[in-house]
C-alpha cells in the first residue's frame, strides 16, 4: 500500500522538531516508531503533507532513575523499556506491559510516547501510566509543561497535547514502600491489542490491608481511564479473595464499552471485572 | 519530492534518490533488487516483510527508507557466507525442514537472528514467543521451532 505524498523532515534536536511544527502547523504529524501512525497513512485514514520524524533526536531515548522513581524519554522503544532493570525495579508494571505489546518487531519501532501521544483505546501504556501516576513533560517553543496521565487522555485517539507540543519525557514517582504492581490484558490473539487490560498498582501496609490503590484500564472505553469505584472500596479492605472480587465487580463502572468485532460491550463489561481481580491479586502477590 | 539516502545494506553503501513515501520493503525489493524481502500482509502482521534494522528485526513495510537513512540494514541475502554456505539458522531451517511454502521465511530466518542475538539459549516457549511476529500460513511452526533450536545448537557449539 502506498501513502500519500509527504514531505518529511528529520530534525536532530527537540528545538528543530519545535520549529518545523510551528512552521507547519496542523499539516504536519510527528513521526515516533511509526506504528500507529504509518498504518493510518497506508489506508489513508490519515494524510498529513508533512511528516517530522523524532527518530534521529538521541536526546529523547533515555531511561533514568529520578528521584526514586522514572524519567523516560518518549522517544525509548518497549523493548528497551521491557528489558531495563531500572524500570524492573522502580515501575515494574512498565516493563511487564512494554513486554506484552504486539510482538518483537513491534516492541523494537514503537515508542512510550507514541502510545501516550496516540491515546488507542486499546493501547497498554495509557493505562500502566495511569496505574503509575506519570506526569506528562511537553515541550513547545520556549516552553514546557506538566500533565498528570489523569488529565492527559481526553478522548478517543484524542489528548491535551496542544497542536504545537510534543511529549518529551514521562516521570514515574517512586512507589512506596509496601507496593506491588501487575498488568492482566485479554489480547486479541493476532495484534495482541488489548481487548480489555487492567494495571494495578497496590500498596499493602503491614496489616496486611490495602494503603492505597490505583487501576488503569485501557480496551474497554473510547480511552483509557481509572477505574475510581474500584480503588476506593480496595483502599482499607483486608485484599482477602471476597474483598478483591467485590471492589474489580465495579472496575467497569461509568465505562461507555466499545462494540466491535473482537467483544460485544457485555463481554468486555464481564471481562474488565476478571481481569482487574487478576491485576488486582497478582499486584498484591508482588507487593509480598 | 525526492531526497537522497545514503545506507549499508548487507556490508554494501547504497546512495538513492528515493520519495518520502516509499517504504523500506519496497526500497530493498525495487530499488536494491533484493527480493529476499517479501511483502506479505503489508499490515505489519505477517512478518515476512522482517530485516534487521541496526541490529533489531523490524518490519520494514511499516518504516520508510527515509527513516533508515545512515543505518546499518542486513536482509536474508545478507546472512550467507561470500561462499555460499549458509548461516546456522539457515541451515537449521534446511536440516529440519522449517518451511512448507516457504513464503514466510525470510522474516522467520530474521526474526530468529534477533532472538537468537538477545537470547542465545532460549527456550521453546521463548523461542515461541519470540517469533509471534510471523505469521506461517502453512502453520508450520513446530518444525520451524526445531530450526531455531538447531541455529542455537551449532551457534554456541562455535562450529
Amino acid at each position: 500500500m502506498v501513502t500519500s505524498s509527504f514531505d518529511y523532515y528529520a530534525p536532530t534536536s527537540v528545538a528543530d522538531a519545535l520549529a518545523l511544527l510551528d512552521q507547519h502547523g496542523d499539516d504536519a504529524k510527528l513521526l515516533a516508531g511509526g506504528h500507529s501512525l504509518i498504518p493510518l497513512m497506508k489506508t489513508r485514514l490519515a494524510e498529513p503533507a508533512v511528516l517530522i520524524d523524532l527518530g534521529k533526536i538521541s536526546t529523547l531515548s533515555y531511561i533514568n532513575e529520578q528521584d526514586g522513581g522514572l524519567a523516560i524519554g518518549a522517544m525509548t522503544t518497549y523493548s528497551e523499556i521491557a528489558g531495563s532493570e531500572l524500570v524492573q525495579s522502580n515501575a515494574p508494571v512498565l516493563a511487564e506491559a512494554s513486554g506484552q505489546v504486539a510482538d518483537n518487531q513491534i516492541r523494537n519501532r514503537g515508542t512510550i510516547g507514541g502510545s501516550l501521544s496516540h491515546s488507542d483505546p486499546a493501547g497498554d501504556l495509557p493505562a500502566v501510566a495511569l496505574a503509575l501516576g506519570a506526569q506528562l513533560t511537553t515541550s513547545s517553543s520556549g516552553a514546557h509543561r506538566t500533565i498528570s496521565a489523569d488529565d492527559f487522555f481526553v478522548d478517543l485517539l484524542t489528548t491535551a497535547l496542544e497542536p504545537n507540543e510534543i511529549l518529551s519525557e514521562i516521570v514515574i514517582p517512586a512507589l512506596p514502600a509496601g507496593t506491588g504492581t501487575a498488568y492482566a490484558k485479554f489480547a486479541n490473539k493476532a495484534s495482541h491489542y488489548a481487548v480489555v487490560g487492567v494495571a494495578a498498582v497496590v500498596t499493602v501496609g503491614s496489616d496486611g490491608t490495602c494503603q492505597s490503590a490505583r487501576i488503569g484500564i485501557t480496551g474497554a472505553g473510547p480511552k483509557a481511564t481509572r477505574a475510581t469505584g474500584t480503588e476506593s472500596d480496595l483502599v482499607g479492605s483486608n485484599l482477602d479473595d471476597s474483598a478483591v472480587r467485590a471492589a474489580a465487580s465495579h472496575a467497569g463502572d461509568g465505562i461507555d464499552f466499545n462494540e466491535d468485532v473482537h467483544a460485544s460491550g457485555e463481554y468486555r463489561a464481564h471481562l474488565i471485572s476478571v481481569y482487574a481481580a487478576r491485576a488486582i491479586r497478582a499486584a498484591v502477590e508482588n507487593a509480598s | 519530492m525526492a531526497q537522497e539516502i545514503t545506507l549499508t545494506v548487507n556490508g554494501a553503501t547504497h546512495t538513492n534518490q528515493v520519495e518520502p513515501r516509499l517504504l523500506l520493503a519496497d526500497y530493498l525489493r525495487s530499488v536494491l533488487d533484493l527480493t529476499g524481502t517479501h511483502v506479505g500482509c503489508d499490515t505489519s502482521n505477517c512478518g515476512a516483510c522482517t530485516v534487521s534494522l541496526n541490529g533489531d528485526a523490524v518490519k520494514s513495510c511499516t518504516v520508510f527508507a527515509v527513516q533508515a537513512d545512515g543505518a546499518d540494514v542486513t536482509t536474508l541475502e545478507g546472512l550467507a557466507s561470500d561462499d555460499g554456505t549458509l548461516h546456522p539458522i539457515q541451515e537449521g531451517f534446511w536440516e529440519k525442514h522449517g518451511l512448507q511454502c516457504g513464503f514466510c521465511t525470510p522474516g522467520m530466518i530474521m526474526s530468529s537472528l534477533d532472538l537468537l542475538s538477545k537470547n542465545p539459549n532460549p527456550t521453546e516457549a521463548e523461542i515461541r514467543e519470540g517469533l509471534t511476529g510471523n505469521l506461517c500460513r502453512c502453520t508450520g511452526y513446530h518444525n520451524i521451532v526445531l530450526a531455531v533450536q538447531f541455529a542455537a545448537e551449532k551457534m554456541n557449539s562455535g562450529s
